[in-house]
């Protein structure tokens, strides 16, 4: 399979502080890859590198083929990104959300108007076109930022904890969002501190420190470390972490 | 009380862990206590004047020597016709030229008469009348030199004391102006930002449910405001006594009190702002833009009062910087006991329960 | 350039949105011009005389008349002791003690000389000094009047007199509004220009949706530019509306053209516009944003040329105001304003604008990074 995102001894540090220590790993096309960890365990941060908005202290790493100190830019056309801070425009309305968002993608009038009425009708959310986005309940604004960073159709989306406080139906929702866009064969690059999310996903692995600790598919590494679920693994690895979560 | 120590605590760290604004906040005053305090004087100096000279004798030059000797002015340019007046006023450089007309000495000295003509680039009516009224001075000046040698009978003398300010420093009265600007609107702008913040965040309504009383919460926010703003007085007050040398010639007991009062009323207008504003943004805009012309317009420190037509010395009674630098100007420089300043102190108080009842008011009425 | 037609779409909808702010923008100028320039008259007059008058003859009567009569001064306190004037002064109730002293008649006419004493609140030095000299003017000038009550001057009389004729022009009636609606328009201006640009980046910083904007492949000279277009047309629409105040309310047209004022404007708002944005790149919150406008407007308006004058600065001062964009514009506004300067005039002032629009905005855009 091809690989679509690479990284290699990726390192970034604060000052003293290294936030992210050495990772490295290789994502197959169409994979759902999770990243997981305690908070300050590191994932956004390799993760923003990743999407070309922190620049990486060393190491090296490729994204959709493109080399993430050079060619950001480009790599920017491939990817779609939903970050932890909900980042739609609260002011704005769902569809003209949506509008300015593929607008700057340089996607055309037709298809900005095509896929904002496929999008609403996909979401059940033909009624609330008009209405802005701050007057909506905060799992559909989740699912609008998700739809949103895959509007251009990117072949690789990063999302940066997309269930962070939503209910149990809305995140069950959500991913199966997550495998529509799988199917569509879009690379998902997903960080989440729910461990039974990292079911859902083909591979994961688990970070703390700074370091990943473990890669491999979910079931394997229950079965590596004799776990009956993520969170047993999860826990036998996190004990080691000796940094404090903030 | 345990609560509410909890609460200032918090909000201490706040500000504490964000360095940067703390620094803008202390340095701030300092460096504009000292840029104005040197900087800003009605008075004006060094004024470039043109000179169109047509007698060219003895007492013309005595006379241009005793202008260009004032610090006033400074005489960038000798004219050779009246045309050129004009065409020098156009470049913008020059704001006054002085006509000496011909035979400027033999009228003088024959029929005790002459004539001196000054014009003045009015497209700044102040400084043009002011320019005017230097030059008339050091013109009189030097016409009663003239008499005086010849001993004329009946004089009057005049015997001239400049009170508190011999010098005639600009600081001494705009000192006192920057600093109730400078408080005024750090307070004011602080505490609407910070609540108006919180509103944003949602933070607000976390503290609400908190057993905590509301007036209580949003008071808590404004408290290390107010220790803040003790600092930049004690910074202000010992910049303008050491560097500007604006002397304390009062009780500094009762200058300290008087700017804790001032203090508290910004506070209060502060809140007030913050409970009528959605977002930081028109937080900023009310308690910036909206406050910082008429403070400077109308309190008095940069125009006089009593130039004003009524109404607008009606408003400025309205303006809290005006009684505060009333204040300050009797204490810090005229040396006066509180007896003469309860007036203004009893209406900063007024402005502050005013204020704060209303905030509380409007703020228990977004509450339910 | 299609992209910079989304971003367009999209701040000019977030601004129509906000009608809160947008009141604000519109209104506060308004009011404020319409309010403030009646304020701005300094000329020294209405001067409180209190007179202490020991002497109570038909001189000082005289004298106390020829006084009140000149319009500076308003005598509204006898005092009977200098201490008790000196009260009056302590509560801002005099700025001026004449002190008459005992047998000041009888010294003048028969010691042929006389003394009189002045005190004077100081603590604006200048209107201190302006109205000691004019209190002098006015007895130097009965002096003469009692001198040829008792001699017989030959033809000419002894007495030097040097008459001094004055002229203003360009603003001959000394109308101060002249020169100050046009001054505070610029500052409103400034205020609102620098302010909004800088406190709308910031927010979106805070708000994480420009961390959005920052993984799209849109180039950062597009998003600056779609920034500062909105906020450029709102500043010429208040420039607009503060030019036709001015007209309705004051009377003032300019002697020069408008063209040469909206010329002027156009590139003095880029520059104004993108010292805001400075301001948002390097403020990380609202409040820093607030707190470093508030500092450099300060200094802008106070410093500015409009209020004190800057040849009477120090020199450190003076080259302050050289980096000062408003005193710029208010000087460039007076002369369009008041002396009919054109455009070749000004052409220096243009070009200085056009250094200050191009220096914060490419200093804007050189530290605006994409990528941390």
């Amino acid at each position: 399979m091809e690989k679509i995102i690479t990284a290699h001894k990726l390192t970034k540090r604060f000052g003293d502080f290294t936030a992210v220590n050495q990772i490295s790993f290789a994502i197959q096309k169409g994979e759902i890859f999770g990243f997981l960890g305690a908070n300050g365990a590191g994932k956004t941060t390799a993760m923003r590198m990743l999407c070309g908005l922190s620049m990486p202290s060393s190491g090296e790493a490729t994204v959709a083929g493109f080399d993430i100190y050079r060619e950001n830019e480009k790599i920017k056309r491939s990817i779609g990104y939903m970050s932890q801070k909900f980042s739609l425009y609260d002011d704005l309305t769902v569809k003209e959300n949506m509008r300015f968002y593929g607008g700057i993608y340089g996607m055309t009038d037709t298809f900005i108007r095509d896929k904002t009425a496929s999008i609403l009708e996909q979401l059940h959310l033909e009624k609330e076109g008009d209405k802005l986005v701050g007057s909506l309940p905060l799992g559909w604004k989740q699912k609008l930022a998700f739809s949103v960073a895959i509007f251009h159709d990117p072949p690789i989306v990063f999302l940066d904890e997309p269930t962070g406080g939503v209910d149990p139906v809305t995140r069950r929702e959500f991913w199966s969002m997550i495998y529509q866009a799988s199917a569509a064969g879009i690379t998902i690059f997903v960080t989440t501190h729910y461990m039974d999310e990292a079911e859902y996903c083909n591979r994961v692995s688990i970070m703390v420190d700074g370091r990943i600790e473990a890669l491999d598919t979910p079931a394997q590494l229950k079965q590596t470390y004799q776990a009956k679920s993520m969170d047993g693994v999860f826990l036998k690895l996190a004990r080691k972490a000796t940094r404090a979560a903030d | 009380m345990k609560q509410f120590i909890a609460f200032v605590k918090k909000e201490f760290i706040h500000i504490w862990r964000d360095r940067q604004t703390l620094l803008i906040l202390l340095g701030m005053p300092i460096v504009q206590i000292v840029i104005f305090g040197f900087a800003l004087t009605n008075e004006v100096k060094n004024a470039k004047i043109a000179i169109l000279d047509q007698s060219k004798d003895a007492a013309t030059a005595s006379l241009i020597t005793e202008l260009a000797s004032s610090r006033y002015f400074e005489i960038e340019k000798e004219l050779s016709s009246y045309q050129q007046i004009e065409t020098e006023f156009h470049k913008g450089k020059i704001k006054m030229a002085v006509v000496l007309p011909s035979r400027f000495q033999e009228d003088l000295l024959h029929f005790n008469k002459a004539s001196v003509q000054l014009i003045a680039d009015a497209s700044d009516p102040n400084v043009a009348n002011t320019l005017t009224n230097y030059a008339t001075a050091i013109i009189m000046d030097y016409q009663k030199r003239i008499t005086q040698d010849r001993q004329l009978p009946y004089t009057i003398h005049t015997e001239m004391r400049m009170l508190y300010n011999p010098q005639q420093k600009g600081a001494f009265n705009f000192v006192p102006g920057v600093m109730a600007m400078v408080l005024l609107l750090v307070c004011t702008m602080m505490t609407a930002i910070t609540i108006v913040k919180e509103k944003e965040m949602g933070t607000m309504e976390i503290m609400l449910v908190s057993p905590m009383k509301p007036i209580m919460v949003v008071v808590a926010k404004a408290f290390p405001y107010l220790v803040l703003s003790l600092v930049n007085i004690t910074s202000i007050l010992l910049l303008s006594r050491f560097v500007l040398g604006v002397p304390i010639n009062g009780s500094l007991f009762l200058l300290v009190v008087e700017s804790i009062l001032f203090t508290m009323v910004s506070l209060s207008l502060g809140l007030l702002v913050s409970t009528s504003a959605e977002s930081q943004q028109t937080a900023m805009f009310i308690s910036l833009v909206a406050l910082l012309l008429p403070t400077i317009m109308l309190s008095g420190f940069m125009f006089p009062l009593e130039n004003m037509p009524l109404p607008l010395r009606v408003v400025s009674n309205l303006i809290p910087a005006k009684w505060y630098y009333n204040i300050v100007k009797s204490v810090m420089i005229k040396g006066l006991p509180f007896q003469a300043v309860w007036k203004e102190t009893l209406i900063l108080a007024g402005m502050m329960v005013f204020l704060l009842v209303l905030a509380i008011r409007k703020f228990k009425i977004r509450l339910s | 350039m299609r992209t910079l037609k989304f971003l367009l779409q999209k701040e000019f909808r977030q601004i129509f949105r906000d009608p809160a702010i947008l009141r604000i923008i519109f209104i506060m100028p308004v009011i404020q011009l319409l309010v403030l320039p009646w304020a701005a008259d300094y000329e020294t007059k209405n001067i409180k005389l209190a007179v202490v008058d020991h002497d109570h003859s038909a001189y000082t009567r005289q004298l106390l008349n020829k006084i009140t009569a000149s319009g500076y001064f308003i005598l509204n306190e006898y005092g009977s002791s200098y201490r008790q004037s000196l009260q009056q002064v302590e509560n801002d109730k005099a700025d001026l003690i004449l002190e008459i002293p005992a047998h000041f008649e009888k010294d003048l006419v028969k010691e042929e000389k006389a003394t009189l004493f002045m005190a004077i609140n100081a603590i604006n030095g200048v209107k201190a000094n302006l109205g000691g000299s004019y209190l002098q003017k006015i007895i130097q000038d009965y002096n003469s009047e009692v001198r040829t009550e008792w001699i017989q001057f030959p033809r000419f009389s002894p007495e030097t007199q040097i008459a001094v004729t004055s002229s203003n022009w360009f603003n001959p009636l000394m109308n101060y509004k002249y020169f100050m609606v046009p001054g505070i328009l610029v500052i409103l201006l400034t205020m609102v220009g620098t302010n909004l640009t800088a406190i709308n980046i910031v927010k979106e910083k805070e708000i994480g949706t420009i961390e959005q904007i920052n993984v799209t492949p849109i180039h950062k000279y597009t998003f600056i530019l779609g920034k500062l277009l909105p906020f450029w047309l709102l500043g010429m629409i208040v420039l607009t509306l503060g030019l036709l105040i001015a007209y309705l309310f004051y009377g003032i047209l300019p002697l020069g053209s408008f063209f040469t004022i909206y010329v002027f404007a156009a590139i003095y708002l880029f520059a104004v516009l993108g010292l805001g944005l400075l301001v948002s790149t390097y403020a990380s919150n609202q409040q820093q944003a607030m707190l470093l406008s508030f500092f450099l407007m300060m200094i802008f308006i106070l410093l500015g040329g409009l209020y004190t004058s800057i040849d009477s600065m120090p020199e450190w001062a003076q080259w302050i105001t050289r980096f000062n964009p408003v005193s710029y514009f208010i000087e460039v506004m007076r002369m369009v304003v008041l002396k009919g300067s054109t455009l070749s005039d000004i052409r220096n002032y243009l070009y200085i604008m056009m250094g200050f629009a191009l220096f914060f905005n490419g200093w804007a855009v050189i530290s605006y990074r994409k990528r941390s």
